[in-house]
Formats: C-alpha cells, sequence, structure tokens
C-alpha cells in the first residue's frame, strides 16, 4: 500500500510538471500581445509597454519565462499577474469560494442522484423509474451555459426564492442555487449510473445467497447491493470533479462567485500566463489528489481489490 | 482489514477538510434609509486605483468617488473650475492653477501645489510605467522623463531618464503654481478633468517618488468619499462620506462599489433589487430592458464613436472615391434598428455630438445612404471585387458587420466576408504589419470633451491610434493649429476646417454614436451617468 502511494505521488509530480509546461507552453503560443490584451482597446504607450515588458520578462523566449516561474514555485512563490496582483493571494481568496460551489455540487449530485438511482433501480419499469429516466435525460441533454441563466431567471429573478447572485463570500444559502445548477449534470448522470448497477448486482449470486440465508430485505439491499453498486459511481465522482470545475467557470461567472474559474476566465482573456499556470497547477493537483482519494475508497468498498 | 483502515485513514483528512472550507462565513447589512443610505454600483474588478495609472471605466468610477478633480464639466460639456479656485492662461502656454482653499486629504493632509506636481511628476516618469503617462506629453520637460533602450528589444537595458522631475511645473505658493507646456495649447484646461491629474497626498509615497506599497489597497484623496475599509478584490470596494470635503455634500451615506466578473450577473441583480445601478445594460439584455425595468431603464449621451477604417496603405483602398462609394451603399439606420434595437446613434460626422464644434452631417452626401449612387460610383472608380471586414471576436461585432456585409453585397454586388480575430490586439498587430486584414473595425472613447481628443489621436498622421496609414499635411497643420490657437473658438474653427478635409479623403467610414444604457434598483433615483460612464455621486439618492 505505502508503495503504491509513493508511486502515484511520484506520477502526481510528473504529471504536475508536464501539465505546467503544456499549459505554459500554450499560453505563450497563444501570446500575440498580453500588454495590449489588457488594455483592451487603448493604445499603450512605447514607454509603458518597454517598462511593463522587462518587468515580465515578455520578451524573452517561453523556456526562460517558464524556468522564472519554476525557480519562483520553488521558493514558494507563485508570481504576480499581469496586474500586479499576488498570485498566491489571488489562489488564496480564490479557491475556498471554488471548493465550497463543487463539495456543494458533489453533496447534493451525490445525494439526490443515487438515492433516486437505487429507489429507480429496485423499482426497475416503475412510474418512478420513468419520470427520472425523463427528468435525468432532460436535465444531461441542457447545457449550463443554458441552464445557469435560466435557473438564474426563474428562481432568482422571477420567484426570489434565492438570491440572484452569490457574490464574494456567499452565505450557505446563497450558494444553494449555484450548487444545484453546477451539479445538475452530475446528478443525471450518478443517478443513471447508480441505478444500472444497481439493477445488475440484484440479479448477482452473492444477492441470491445472501436472500436465500434468510437476511432481511433492508440488510440485501443496504449492505450487499448497495456497497458494491457504489463502486462505479464512487470512480465517476473522483473523475467528474475536474467536470465539475469546468463547469464552475460558467456558474461563477452567472452567479458572480469570484473563484477558480472567474479567475481563469480572465486570466485567459487578457493572455496572462503566469495567472493561468498558478491556476491550473493547483487543478492538477486537485485532480490528482481526487484521483489518489477514489483509489483509496475502492479499497474500502471491495474487499477484493488489494493494491500491492 | 489492515489495507482498509489505512485507506480510509488517508483519504479522511482530505475530505475532512474540503468539507471544513465548505462551511464559512456569511452575514448581509441591513438596508438603510436615506438619507444615511449606502447605494451600490456594479463595477468589473479595477486594474489599479493609481490616478497616472487608471484609464477603465471601472478604476475610474471609484476613483471619481475618492478624488475632487481640477475642473468638472457643465450640461454643456465645457470645463468648469472644481477643486481649483482659477486656472488662467494669456498665452495657453503658461498657464496658473490655484487652488481653493480648505481641502484636505482623507488623512487630514492639506492639498497643495505639490500634492499635484509630485502626483504629475509620478505619472509621467517612465519607469513608473503608468497607463496614463502620455497624458503629461504636452508638459515641458517630459521627454527628459522618458528613456528608449539602445537596441531597442533586450538584451541591453534602457538607461534611466535624464530627470525625474518634469521641469514645466513650477510651485508658486501653496496653493498656486504653474504649468509650462512645451507649445500653447488651448484645450488644457478641459484635459484637467481626467483622472489622471488628480493630486496625491505625501502618505502615497514611501520616499520620493516612489508609490508606497499598499497605498492602491486604500487610496487617500481629495474627494467627496474617503475609503471605507481596503480594496476587497474581485468583492467589493466601500466607500464613505468624508466629512471634511468642504465641496457639495453627497445626498447619501456612502458607496459600495459591488464587483462582478459579467455584466448578466449584475442586470439579475438590479432586476431583483439586489444591486442599485448598472453602469451598462448587457447586450443580451438590451431588447428587453425597457419592459424588464421600466422607468428605470436609462440612457445618455456617449463619447464613443465606431468606424469602419480603410487600410489606405493597400491599392484596393488608395482612392477616397472608393471609400465613400463603400460608405454610401451602408444604410446605418437599418443596421442601428435590426442590430442595436436604437441603443446606438448613427454618425455621419467625424467627432461626436458631445463635443463643442461638433456639426452635423460634416460627411456629406457619402454618408447618406443610397445604393443606386454607391453602385455607379464603385465601378467607376474600379473598387474591389471582393472585400473582407475584420473585426475582433470577443466584442460582440459580429452581427453588425455581416449586417454591413450583406448590404455592401446587395448594394455594390461584391463577395464581401466578416472576418473575425480572436482579440483586437490580435487585429492591431495584424495591422500594424500591414497584413491583409482588408477594412476593420475600430471604437472612439473620448479622454476630454475637444473635438482634438477625436481629431488628433485617430486621424493625425502621428496619432497614437492612426493604425490605417493615413496621413495628410493640409489635415496635420490645421489640427496643429487649432491646438495653438487663442482661445476655444478659434480652435474650434481649426478643427471644423480639418474635418471638412476628412470628408474629402473619407479615410474611414463613420457608422456609429454610442449611447450610454443603463438600469437601476426600485432603491434609488437621479442616476445619472457622464460621459465617462461614471455614475454622478453628488446627485444619486437613496428612496427610503
Amino acid at each position: 500500500m505505502i508503495r503504491y502511494l509513493v508511486r502515484r505521488l511520484l506520477q502526481g509530480v510528473l504529471t504536475f510538471f508536464g501539465a505546467t509546461f503544456v499549459v505554459y507552453a500554450l499560453m505563450f503560443a497563444n501570446q500575440d500581445n498580453p500588454l495590449q490584451a489588457l488594455a483592451g482597446e487603448r493604445p499603450i504607450s512605447e514607454n509603458v509597454r518597454q517598462a511593463l515588458t522587462e518587468r515580465y520578462h515578455l520578451d524573452e523566449p517561453f523556456i526562460i519565462q517558464y524556468g522564472y516561474y519554476m525557480q519562483g514555485l520553488f521558493q514558494g512563490d507563485f508570481g504576480t499577474s499581469l496586474t500586479g496582483r499576488e498570485i498566491s493571494e489571488l489562489l488564496e481568496n480564490a479557491w475556498p469560494n471554488t471548493a465550497r460551489l463543487a463539495v456543494m455540487a458533489v453533496i447534493f449530485a451525490a445525494l439526490i442522484g443515487i438515492v433516486a438511482g437505487v429507489v429507480a433501480g429496485i423499482r426497475r419499469a416503475s412510474i418512478f423509474d420513468h419520470t427520472t429516466l425523463i427528468i435525468t435525460l432532460v436535465l444531461i441533454s441542457i447545457p449550463i451555459v443554458v441552464l445557469a441563466p435560466l435557473m438564474q431567471l426563474f428562481f432568482g429573478v422571477e420567484l426570489r426564492w434565492f438570491p440572484a447572485t452569490a457574490g464574494a463570500n456567499p452565505t450557505f444559502y446563497a450558494l444553494m442555487l449555484p450548487a444545484m445548477v453546477l451539479g445538475a449534470g452530475s446528478l443525471a448522470t450518478y443517478s443513471r449510473l447508480t441505478r444500472t448497477s444497481v439493477v445488475e448486482n440484484l440479479r448477482a449470486d452473492y444477492v441470491r445467497t445472501a436472500k436465500a440465508k434468510g437476511l432481511t430485505r433492508n440488510r440485501v439491499i443496504g449492505v450487499h447491493v448497495l456497497r458494491n453498486s457504489l463502486i462505479p459511481v464512487i470512480t465517476y465522482i473522483g473523475v467528474d470533479l475536474g467536470g465539475l470545475m469546468a463547469g464552475a467557470i460558467v456558474t461563477e461567472g452567472v452567479f458572480n462567485i469570484p473563484g477558480v474559474g472567474s479567475q481563469l476566465f480572465r486570466g485567459i482573456t487578457t493572455e496572462d500566463g503566469p495567472l493561468v499556470v498558478g491556476f491550473v497547477s493547483i487543478l492538477v493537483i486537485i485532480f490528482i489528489l481526487a484521483n489518489l482519494i477514489v483509489d483509496l475508497l475502492y479499497a474500502v468498498l471491495d474487499p477484493r481489490i488489494r493494491y500491492e | 482489514m489492515q489495507v482498509r483502515r489505512f485507506a480510509a485513514l488517508a483519504a479522511l483528512p482530505v475530505v475532512t477538510s474540503l468539507g471544513l472550507v465548505a462551511c464559512g462565513q456569511g452575514g448581509d447589512e441591513a438596508s438603510e434609509s436615506n438619507p444615511s443610505a449606502i447605494v451600490s454600483i456594479e463595477i468589473a474588478e479595477p486594474q489599479h486605483l493609481v490616478p497616472t495609472n487608471t484609464n477603465e471605466t471601472s478604476g475610474s468610477q471609484v476613483l471619481a468617488a475618492l478624488f475632487a478633480p481640477l475642473v468638472s464639466y457643465d450640461e454643456a460639456n465645457k470645463p468648469v473650475e472644481d477643486a481649483a479656485e482659477s486656472i488662467s492662461s494669456t498665452d495657453n502656454t503658461v498657464w496658473t492653477i490655484k487652488l481653493k482653499d480648505g481641502y484636505t486629504f482623507h488623512n487630514n493632509e492639506k492639498v497643495t501645489a505639490d500634492s499635484y506636481i509630485n502626483a504629475w511628476n509620478y505619472g509621467a516618469y517612465a519607469p513608473n510605467a503608468q497607463g496614463n503617462s502620455y497624458f503629461f506629453e504636452k508638459i515641458a520637460g517630459y521627454a527628459d522623463l522618458q528613456s528608449t533602450d539602445p537596441d531597442d528589444d533586450g538584451p541591453q537595458k534602457a538607461p534611466a531618464p535624464k530627470a525625474n522631475k518634469l521641469s514645466g511645473l513650477a510651485k508658486v505658493d501653496d496653493l498656486t503654481f504653474t504649468v509650462t507646456l512645451s507649445a500653447p495649447y488651448v484645450d488644457f484646461k478641459t484635459m484637467l478633468g481626467y483622472t489622471a491629474f488628480y493630486p496625491l497626498p505625501a502618505a502615497a509615497f514611501s520616499s520620493e517618488g516612489v508609490l508606497a506599497e499598499g497605498y492602491e489597497e486604500a487610496p487617500i484623496g481629495n474627494g467627496a468619499f474617503k475609503m471605507n475599509g481596503t480594496w476587497q478584490h474581485d468583492a467589493k470596494i466601500e466607500v464613505a462620506v468624508y466629512d471634511g470635503f468642504p465641496g457639495e455634500k453627497p445626498k447619501i451615506a456612502g458607496v459600495e462599489f459591488r464587483i462582478y466578473q459579467q455584466l448578466t450577473a449584475a442586470y439579475a441583480d438590479v432586476q431583483s433589487d439586489n444591486l442599485d445601478v448598472l453602469r451598462t445594460i448587457p447586450t443580451e439584455n438590451i431588447t428587453t430592458a425597457p419592459t424588464d425595468l421600466g422607468d428605470r431603464y436609462a440612457t445618455s449621451p456617449a463619447s464613443t464613436f465606431q468606424f469602419l477604417a480603410f487600410p489606405t496603405f493597400q491599392p484596393d483602398f488608395a482612392k477616397p472615391e472608393v471609400r465613400k462609394a463603400i460608405s454610401m451603399a451602408i444604410d446605418r439606420d437599418e443596421i442601428i434598428k435590426s442590430v442595436f434595437k436604437n441603443s446606438q446613434q448613427s454618425a455621419r460626422s467625424f467627432v461626436s455630438p458631445v463635443v463643442g464644434g461638433y456639426r452635423e452631417d460634416t460627411c456629406g452626401a457619402s454618408c447618406q445612404f443610397n445604393a443606386a449612387n454607391a453602385k455607379t460610383a464603385y465601378t467607376a472608380a474600379g473598387g474591389p471585387a471582393t472585400i473582407k471586414i475584420s473585426y475582433n471576436g470577443d466584442g460582440g461585432h459580429k452581427d453588425w458587420v455581416d449586417a454591413t456585409c450583406n448590404q455592401l453585397k446587395t448594394n455594390l454586388g461584391i463577395q464581401c466576408t466578416g472576418v473575425a480575430e480572436p482579440k483586437f490586439a490580435d487585429l492591431l498587430s495584424k495591422v500594424e504589419k500591414k497584413q491583409d486584414v482588408g477594412m476593420f473595425r475600430m471604437g472612439w472613447v473620448m479622454d476630454y470633451p475637444s473635438m482634438e481628443n477625436y481629431l488628433g489621436p485617430i486621424f493625425t498622421t502621428k496619432g497614437s491610434s492612426n493604425y490605417y496609414g493615413y496621413s495628410n499635411p493640409e489635415f496635420d497643420a490645421l489640427v496643429a493649429e487649432g491646438t495653438k490657437a487663442a482661445d476655444e473658438e478659434a480652435a474650434i474653427a481649426k478643427y471644423q476646417a480639418a474635418e471638412d478635409i476628412l470628408a474629402v479623403d473619407m479615410p474611414v467610414i463613420p457608422l456609429r454614436f454610442g449611447q450610454n444604457n443603463f438600469g437601476y434598483s426600485t432603491k434609488v433615483r437621479n442616476v445619472d451617468l457622464d460621459l465617462f460612464q461614471r455614475i454622478d455621486l453628488h446627485k444619486i439618492e437613496a428612496v427610503s
């Protein structure tokens, strides 16, 4: 197990460097004129351009810029964005909001999705099953760019059940609507996945055995069916975290949550290399960690899975 | 069993820490009543909050609350003294600025001539890389504060400039200073209303010419509002009424500038009374805004000027006759109606209606839609059979460019395609390299209300935004004479003569003049947006 962990962590380090390198290279390749991008449509005077170019090493080739960045990183310095703000400070402010949003979305989606999936799986071909099928199909087919403003208009502006936007330092209540929007797509997938898995496991030999032993229905479903059915779902949740971060770019914009998504969006539009790489680095770390946790949870759920 | 327990332990801390993060802080302030009310205004995250480095509308909106300008503009957009007692000159070269007594910075420091001199020197000094440094260009000694890179592009660094103080600034006494320009300039007083010319307190500098670390987080100004706490990045900036302000008192207790990433989010907030003022209605909502907001949807004149530029260096567009024919084939009113839902106005002049000296239809027949004449003229002049119109894809220009192209196709019988470049910067760098971009879209927002602010940068040979290679010595001379004219009227006469040359040469096609479209909640009234897209914080009132 320890060896496995170490191996995974080393892989993570490699992934980290590879990913930041690629992102930095992509940013650089796309970089035409970051100072102009920052200034918008105004002309920049030559003197200002010169001074800023020197300050941010914009005239150096990409590999040296990357070198400067990595050098800083090893000294615990994430660098400064092109607007002169510390990226570590930006990260510090942005992460809590996004993490809260993503966790709420996952919890919301998992809770409802899994329960609906289990019930639909047990009562296959019932009205409940068909209804969830239709609802989940609708949810999956609406892209988040459509769903988010729609929900905002309906529940935020028209009905006023929730605040229309969450803003900085949002309350739990204010984050509910964005989290539901963000989790909607995942919810549908979780529920479909759970349902299939439950249906399959209900027919499994060990379930028949358990029933034959005279265990109660609750115990059969709760312990034997559910635990095994959750394995594919949990795998998916881990991978899905990445998708949630991507969805956060839209959701955070619509609901005005200053988080990772909105910072990344701004970094990309202003060709702010250090800013984008800083945020992507952390995203990579989250991805690696999430997948690690998923792999470890396998062992908890399924004793047959053993790691060398 | 061993394995399972370890796995659970390894997973636990990460999961719980994520969970802990999920439980955060909250709290909202209750709404108060008039006139102790706090009004919330939408802004985007400002790039900077130093007067000499702020040139976007969000930052200027915040600074407008914190600072009092030397001059402000009256109904006719003429400059009137504000923090200044008088601004006078006999020859338009040496200007004497007398300050009103009694103004203090928010840290009780007295506003003196030095507050201005130090701030302007800081702004003009090239190594400080201030975005507004070009505003000090006209002051004597500016060139000595600049330096050029000896080999243009690394590896040698540019040497330090010769001087770090503008020789044109001189203190007379505590409340008086003189500004000597390198050449007479009639509009100098008008310029002084711009953000770049605010004063800075001694507390802003850690040592001479060095801005104190952290000043930008809580700028100290001389205006009607002072910072309430510090700049909360990506969240909000709060200001409260400054009791020591000798000028006109605002009718509210403070302002919360709320930072939005997207205008659509702010629009939803205004609709649900969560936000008081939205300075720009997002394009997506412009059609529904009048019904959504009713009489809380308002418009006011803006200084923006949108036009199509010709790469005059390309043989295809070298002839003015071709350019005029294209202009004549565009039905501006139709596009404004169908694409912009009447949220802008047709432009048939080369300067905006908001400046003194504006005349209607200076462009003449070339800007009047006439399909038949356009086609005859175009064929006679031998215009190109295919045209491209380039634009930046991130600015919502596709619709009107496509509409324009369709009109050209129908009316001139040519091929026309709209070409999107990802960003405006990409478009500009292609134009600078003289690559074939065809016609391209351009826009202009003025810095101060003067015809010169349009004619100079966009059309003179050395203009900072003249990307299309237009050059006419006669035009340059007229603009230069205008700036040196004895008074405003004489200047305007020269500028208008220059504008007439543009109508003959037609280097660009004027298309539209902008309009501010803004909205507000049911909790405020007397909301007014000025030419710089700033809410008038002295006028706005809260409804209790």
